[in-house]
């Protein structure tokens, strides 16, 4: 990979970086809110995405001034974003209220305490433990 | 939080302000960054603050969970209904130019009705969501 | 006249304006009242909008006047009317069948607020079907995503479990949701365009385009999430075994089958022009993986003892079946698959919905255990349960018969013994589980009594319905058969 590629890609490179880090959280972490951080990391970087390729070289902000002949960036990309945003924060929303029903229901939100419990009945309680356990990731 | 005055008297004098910058945001939307959401966001933010300083029940004295109710709802019936207002007179579903005469005085009004049904719902729904976080007690 | 102008906005707009509504009311009969009939005016809407596509093939609804490809457009055509109607059908069916039922799974007071969330998950599932652009599908994905899981955790009522599904789903259908958003920036990229009418003209002049094709990927795997094809099917299962029985009739029956459409309209309507690539991920992906689904969803129903999830992974095998006949690649095929789509829609249905009323009966899960004799405590119920479970196996003089029958039609088309083989024995194998159940439930002797003193009425008339609708197709089938024909022209052109 030449630093050539870098420096004319390096939008799409963050954009790749934040959307691996966002998926690994959602798989490897155990805490079901820091599943949901992963999550909003995930859609985040699919916004910086949009929002990049929108741009247009020499573009101002898509916001009408009154000079003619001026150069704008794409609006549509940031409007499909907004939508976005407002989506990711309303599937963020139900998620936390999830977790709060979870804990309080199972009273545990580690992914690895409720695998155990699925095995058996699936209702029977959690043995609530030392917390030395949970992840410190 | 409550016992301490500068929270008190800071949160009092800003409260105004915020809601009067989310205003500034929500009718500023066609010219700028603004618009429903986050004008919604912010207002709600200036109820959020005064429930944080003052505490929940006093927060829900202010905006009872009724009025939270109704204006959630109050703000999608605003949006679909200029749509069906939009069919009534006659264009399609969301179609602003029978508003008015001209035809951008008609966009501009359209999209000043809409954005606030959604400035109205967004605001419920963030005070209502922080409302049920935290005054969320376990059954039983 | 100006709502048969304007049906297709009209039959997302109503069920939102009346969703909004409905969270208001007090009481939970008026509640249930207000949806019922808002269903019933969809209905009434769907059969309007059918009428108009048999006479012009085709309409194209502006919102807000803007003309694509500038403006979002509803597009409906052969490929989707029926879909529609099917949705407005199986949500008057559900939503009748939930006086009951969901009175009986939910609190009292959370009623109202639950048929405000129904409401919202049938608008987004009209929206699904009919829309034309990608990015508002996006919208619609996750309107029904969010309303399907809030209905789903309305089960931890019965059994708290749901709300780990419901948790499952969210994650697994937000990411999904976002692989098909970064499809669409991909394909936006490459083509400048949302409209899908657009797209599939600009890739056209384009030819071969790297952007495209990985954006048809990420699109693809995403609907697949939503649609339950068998990798990414995970949340399927236990979401469809722990809602209310209710919900799970109604998005059991219809919420993956709208997305399998729009699966089929991605692969056979837009990307026309990546033939090689299209043909080559038919032959050699997606056709391994249904084969796979089939046999994983059959086997493991076999050895399955909880009936709802059950039902679940044989509806995980039924996709299979569906995306299997897409996968021939075939005119036939893509009709095989349309009439399954309709015809699993009625069949699982029913079958949830009898399990629902079963579970009701005994107060408890249904189970093979809790099941012994309940077939002849409840004769009325069973007797609608076996007939869509023949259904299910593919007997003749039911739906069913005539889904087998096409896709084996589209099969020995294709000339290939080996894919005769393998459904034939597939079937099989979904009798084994069928012929466990009814023998538990009809030739045992019942154990306990029933904790209510007669089946509800008003419960097990909608699963009447539904399977008078199953026999009447598979005896007078010709307006299934060539609805499915009609979605195959509609997609790939009349051959």
């Amino acid at each position: 990979m030449s630093i050539n590629l870098i420096v004319l890609y390096w939008n799409y490179i963050i954009v790749i970086m934040l959307m691996m880090a966002g998926l690994y959280i959602i798989i490897s972490n155990q805490n079901f809110i820091k599943k949901l951080v992963g999550l909003s990391i995930f859609q985040s970087s699919v916004f910086i995405f949009y929002i990049s390729l929108g741009k247009v070289s020499g573009g101002t902000a898509p916001i009408l001034t009154g000079i003619e002949d001026t150069v704008y960036s794409n609006p549509l990309p940031h409007v499909l974003i907004l939508t976005a945003i407002v989506v990711g924060v309303a599937t963020n929303a139900l998620g936390l209220a999830l977790v709060v029903r979870i804990q309080e229901a199972f009273k545990s939100i580690e992914e690895h305490k409720l695998l155990a419990l699925k095995k058996e009945d699936g209702l029977k309680d959690i043995q609530i433990e030392d917390s030395k356990e949970d992840s410190a990731v | 939080m409550r016992d301490n005055p500068v929270f008190k008297i800071v949160s009092k004098i800003l409260f105004g302000p915020i809601i009067i910058y989310g205003l500034y945001v929500q009718f500023h939307g066609d010219y700028g960054p603004g618009g429903g959401f986050q004008a919604g966001v912010i207002v709600a933010a200036a109820f959020i603050l005064y429930s944080m300083i003052y505490g929940l029940e006093e927060g829900r004295k202010l905006m009872p969970d009724w009025i939270i109710r109704s204006v959630m709802a109050l703000g999608v019936l605003v949006f679909g209904g200029t749509g069906i207002a939009s069919i009534l007179l006659g264009a399609n579903y969301l179609d602003y130019s029978p508003f008015a005469y001209k035809i951008y005085k008609a966009q501009h009004l359209g999209i000043i009705i809409v954005e606030l049904g959604v400035g109205l719902t967004v605001f419920a729904v963030m005070l209502g969501l922080f409302n049920a976080f935290a005054g969320f007690k376990p059954h039983k | 006249m100006l709502i048969l102008d304007n049906i297709p906005a009209l039959l997302v707009a109503i069920p939102l304006l009346a969703s909004a509504v409905v969270s208001l009311l007090p009481s939970a009969r008026i509640a249930w009242g207000f949806a019922f009939v808002t269903t019933l005016i969809c209905l009434y809407m769907a059969f309007e909008l059918v009428g108009i596509i048999s006479s012009t093939q085709a309409l194209s609804y502006a919102f807000g006047g803007w003309e694509p490809p500038w403006g979002i457009v509803f597009v409906l055509d052969s490929a989707n009317v029926y879909l529609v109607l099917l949705v407005a059908f199986v949500s008057v069916i559900a939503t009748l069948y939930a006086y009951t039922m969901l009175a009986r799974e939910i609190a009292v007071e959370d009623l109202p607020k639950a048929y405000a969330v129904w409401l919202l998950a049938i608008a987004s599932l009209f929206g699904l079907a009919m829309t034309g652009d990608a990015f508002n599908l996006f919208v619609f994905l996750e309107i029904s995503a969010l309303s399907s899981i809030t209905l789903i955790a309305l089960g931890a009522g019965q059994d708290r479990r749901a709300l780990l599904a419901a948790y499952n789903y969210l994650i697994i259908g937000a990411i999904g949701a976002t692989f098909y958003v970064i499809g669409v920036g991909y394909l936006y990229a490459a083509t400048g365009s949302l409209n899908l009418i657009d797209i599939t003209d600009r890739l056209n002049e384009l030819g071969t385009n790297q952007a495209a094709i990985t954006g048809l990927a990420f699109m693809l795997a995403g609907i697949m999430v939503k649609a339950g094809v068998f990798p990414v099917h995970i949340w399927l299962p236990a979401a469809y075994s722990y809602a209310p029985s209710a919900v799970s009739s109604l998005l059991a029956a219809v919420a993956t089958k709208v997305a399998i459409y729009y699966f089929a309209r991605l692969l056979f309507g837009i990307f026309i022009d990546i033939t090689q690539l299209v043909d080559f991920f038919l032959l050699y992906i997606l056709m391994p993986v249904s084969v796979l689904a089939i046999f994983y969803g059959t086997i493991a129903a076999i050895y399955q003892s909880d009936f709802k999830r059950l039902f679940a992974l044989s509806s995980i095998a039924q996709i299979g079946y569906i995306t299997f006949a897409f996968s021939l690649n075939s005119h036939s095929g893509i009709s095989a698959g349309f009439i399954h789509i309709i015809n699993h829609a009625l069949i699982k249905g029913a079958l949830f919905m009898a399990v629902g009323i079963f579970a009701l009966g005994i107060g408890s899960r249904a189970t093979m255990s809790s099941m012994q004799g309940v077939g002849r405590q409840m004769p009325i119920t069973f007797a609608g349960f076996v007939l869509a479970g023949l259904a299910l196996i593919g007997v003749p003089l039911t739906a069913g018969f005539i889904s087998k029958l096409y896709l084996f039609k589209a099969i020995f088309e294709t000339g290939n013994g080996f894919y005769v083989a393998l459904i034939a024995l597939s079937s099989v194998l979904s009798v084994l589980y069928l012929w466990k159940i009814f023998e538990v439930m009809w030739l045992k002797e019942p154990v306990q009594p029933l904790k209510i003193d007669k089946e509800p009425a008003s419960a097990y008339l909608p699963v009447w319905l539904m399977v008078g609708v199953i026999m009447i197709f598979g005896v007078y089938s010709g307006e299934v058969i060539s609805s499915g024909i009609g979605a195959a022209n509609a997609l790939i052109g009349a051959r």
